[in-house]
């Protein structure tokens, strides 16, 4: 099976579908001539062409508004932001306009279109290009939210986001864009809203998504080997849909969670699962639901610092001995 | 180029039903059936709107109530023009562009209702309306959030080879926002088959042209090398003249344009507003006087012998019959049900049986 990086992976994804629907198109900003501002897009522009690749002026309100207009009348735009960050310069369009659109028309319109970009901290660009909005997305019924982890999730799941009749929000991570996996090279889908048992364990269950699923992984190898901890890791890859039927399995499995998410904790999206859990398998836990999230401050620019302002490792791994004494 | 049209060489004495539009082509080819059409339209409108506020005022509807009352020339000259592939969208002052557009007093009046039998089945209101079969995107309530959505449809339409436009309406207080220069820029920068229509009546809610936007509306298109006009929104044969040369660029050469027409609401901006605290009553009433589309058509057609005294009178009673039974329509429908919530919120889920994605959708 082909190792590929998780942006070709990604811009594997793109290609199929450009190839399988006219009506896809590929918006954004420097997607095109520049290959895009992480290389997703490279090479795209020579293959399918500026009708079908388009870069767009930094304009995010515009652009990702108009693509909201086209996708009401059967376009299925795919709108690059160059980081999800600026997803606040087009809140307007995005959370009034493509959430709303099908409910206030009673059914009437849907908008199949999808934002996808990075949204992660970990690169020292300070708290304005850091942000991970995947809970305040996901707080608008009618929209789609996804977080894939390794290059075969991420192919897998933004060929079913581009097929989606509803609006989803892609949020991918410029710290893995470099991450080799295997992907095979024939059209495979994974559908969103399907959990993934990353590790399978038996003494605690890391329910987790993005970034931190690969370094829950690593921290589980060291907490096998130094501490005869077996630890579960089930990766959400989507955080609505939610597949709460597999987090509740582990769970009744190992009787312990820790909830670890490059999130600020406040209203996080462990927050709701945290709720769920304890609500529906109350009498499973053997001891209380921890989080691990990033320290409540805006992203700190100062490259040490930041990293133990996020999820790592070795926080991953205090904390689940931490648990366990 | 940047170019505008200029209305000012034509001679109109609206007041006395003398249009100087009556002779443009779009115009004189219209039979005398499609005339009294497009003047039942206009009353249909203000019927519908009066018997609307008076349902409100019986605190049969809640929320806002944006009225259209003394704009009807606007949305009735500009979507008669409409062809099988040119779209409409609009903001919150959206009742009088759904009738224009063909759609039925009943369901429009269960909307506002908040009845299952409305236009949005209760979800959206006021503000609301949308009717995609006849080519109309709603109904916006975010000022200018719309603007960017009528571009969208417009590139949807050159991306698939269609020969139509999007008129895109918004209201002068729109204009100063900062996502309808976005949706210029890009509109001009690709040449997309979108008009916008800035129906300007005077007043951002509250505030004053004056007191609100700097320099002339529509010339703002300049900046961004758009074609532009102004026109008078109180004669309908203007409104049709001068948007027919936009609409017809539009479609065979895919240029974009602004174009502002000039109207005035006689209500407040909603009714919640008790509109008294920024503009003269005798201004409302100069323009009820001497501007009133409804009238200036009338004339016109009084004029052209079209109309006759009985038929006003007939169009008139049927008009005010028809809301009466729109309102007792609405009335007499059901309310969703809390059931009805959560329908219409994912395509996925109202489609189960084909349904890809898996997981919870909702939570609770």
């Amino acid at each position: 099976m082909p190792v590929i990086q998780y942006r070709e992976a990604i811009r594997l994804a793109l290609a199929e579908e450009l190839t399988r629907d006219q009506n896809v198109v590929v918006l954004g900003e420097e997607v095109a001539q520049f290959h895009g501002a992480y290389k997703v897009t490279e090479g795209l522009l020579e293959k399918f062409g500026p009708k079908r690749i388009v870069d767009t002026p930094i304009s995010e309100a515009g652009f990702i508004g108009m693509g909201i207009g086209a996708s009401m009348l059967g376009i299925r735009p795919v709108m690059e932001l160059m980081f999800w960050s600026f997803y606040s310069v087009a809140f307007d369009q995005i959370l009034n306009n493509a959430a709303n659109v099908r409910y206030m028309s009673g059914g009437q319109i849907h908008c199949p279109i999808v934002i996808r970009g990075p949204a992660n901290g970990g690169t020292n660009v300070g708290a304005t290009h850091s942000h991970t909005p995947e809970n305040v997305l996901a707080n608008h019924p009618g929209v789609k939210v996804v977080v894939p982890s390794t290059p075969y999730d991420a192919k897998g799941l933004l060929k079913s986001a581009i097929r989606d009749n509803d609006p989803v929000f892609f949020l991918e991570n410029t710290v893995l864009y470099g991450d080799k996996g295997e992907v095979p090279s024939d059209d495979y889908v994974i559908p969103l809203g399907k959990a993934d048992v990353k590790r399978e364990g038996k003494d605690l269950t890391i329910v987790t998504y993005g970034r931190p699923v690969i370094q829950s992984l690593a921290a589980a190898n060291i907490l096998q080997q130094e501490h005869n901890i077996s630890v579960e890791i089930v990766d959400l890859r989507s955080i609505r849909p939610l597949d709460m039927d597999t987090v509740l399995a582990s769970v009744r499995k190992t009787h312990r969670v820790l909830i670890v998410e490059e999130q600020k904790p406040f209203c996080g999206v462990g927050a709701q699962i945290s709720y769920m859990i304890q609500n529906e398998a109350f009498d499973e836990l053997d001891a209380p639901i921890e989080r691990l999230c990033t320290i409540d401050a805006p992203a700190i620019y100062s490259p040490p610092v930041e990293t133990e302002q996020l999820p790592n490792p070795q926080r991953i791994l205090k904390a689940v001995v931490e648990m366990l004494d | 180029m940047s170019k505008k049209t200029s209305a000012t060489d034509v001679q109109s004495d609206t007041a006395t039903g003398k249009s100087g539009y009556a002779g443009a082509p779009v115009n004189s080819s219209l039979s005398a059936d499609q005339k009294i059409g497009l003047y039942r339209l206009m009353v249909r409108i203000r019927r519908f709107e009066e018997r609307s506020l008076r349902a409100y005022q019986a605190k049969k509807i809640g929320g806002f109530l944006h009225l259209y009352i003394g704009q009807e020339a606007v949305a009735v000259g500009c979507c008669s023009l409409m062809g099988a592939n040119d779209h409409v969208i609009t903001a919150y002052r959206d009742h009088g562009h759904a009738i224009a557009v063909g759609m039925e007093l009943n369901p429009l009046m269960a909307e506002l209702y908040g009845k299952i039998t409305g236009c949005s089945k209760g979800k959206g209101g006021s503000m609301h309306f949308f009717d995609p079969a006849r080519n109309y995107w709603g109904g916006h309530g975010i000022v200018g959030g719309q603007v960017p959505l009528g571009t969208g449809l417009a590139y949807g339409l050159k991306y698939k080879g269609l020969k139509g436009a999007c008129m895109t309406f918004m209201g002068d207080g729109a204009v100063n926002q900062g996502a309808v220069h976005e949706a210029y820029n890009l509109a001009a920068l690709w040449d997309l088959p979108v008009i916008f229509v800035i129906e300007n009546n005077g007043y951002s809610m509250g505030t004053s042209q004056a007191r609100s936007s700097a320099g002339e509306l529509a010339k703002r298109a300049e900046g961004y090398g758009m074609a532009w006009g102004t026109c008078d929104g109180h004669d309908l044969y203007e409104v049709r003249a001068v948007m027919a040369k936009f609409l017809e660029r539009a479609h065979n050469e895919s240029k974009p344009a602004v174009v502002e027409v000039r109207t005035y609401r006689y209500r407040g901006h909603s009714v919640a507003d008790p509109d008294n605290t920024y503009r003269a009553k005798a201004e409302i009433e100069e323009y009820r006087k001497t501007k009133d589309p409804i009238e200036v058509f009338q004339n016109i057609l009084l004029g052209e012998k079209v109309l006759d005294a009985a038929l006003i009178e007939k169009i008139d009673s049927e008009a005010r019959a028809e809301s009466d039974v729109s309102a007792d329509f609405a009335e007499a429908s059901p309310f969703p049900t809390t059931a009805d919530l959560q329908k219409d919120v994912y395509w996925e889920a109202d489609y189960p049986s084909q349904r890809k994605s898996e997981g919870r959708l909702f939570f609770n």
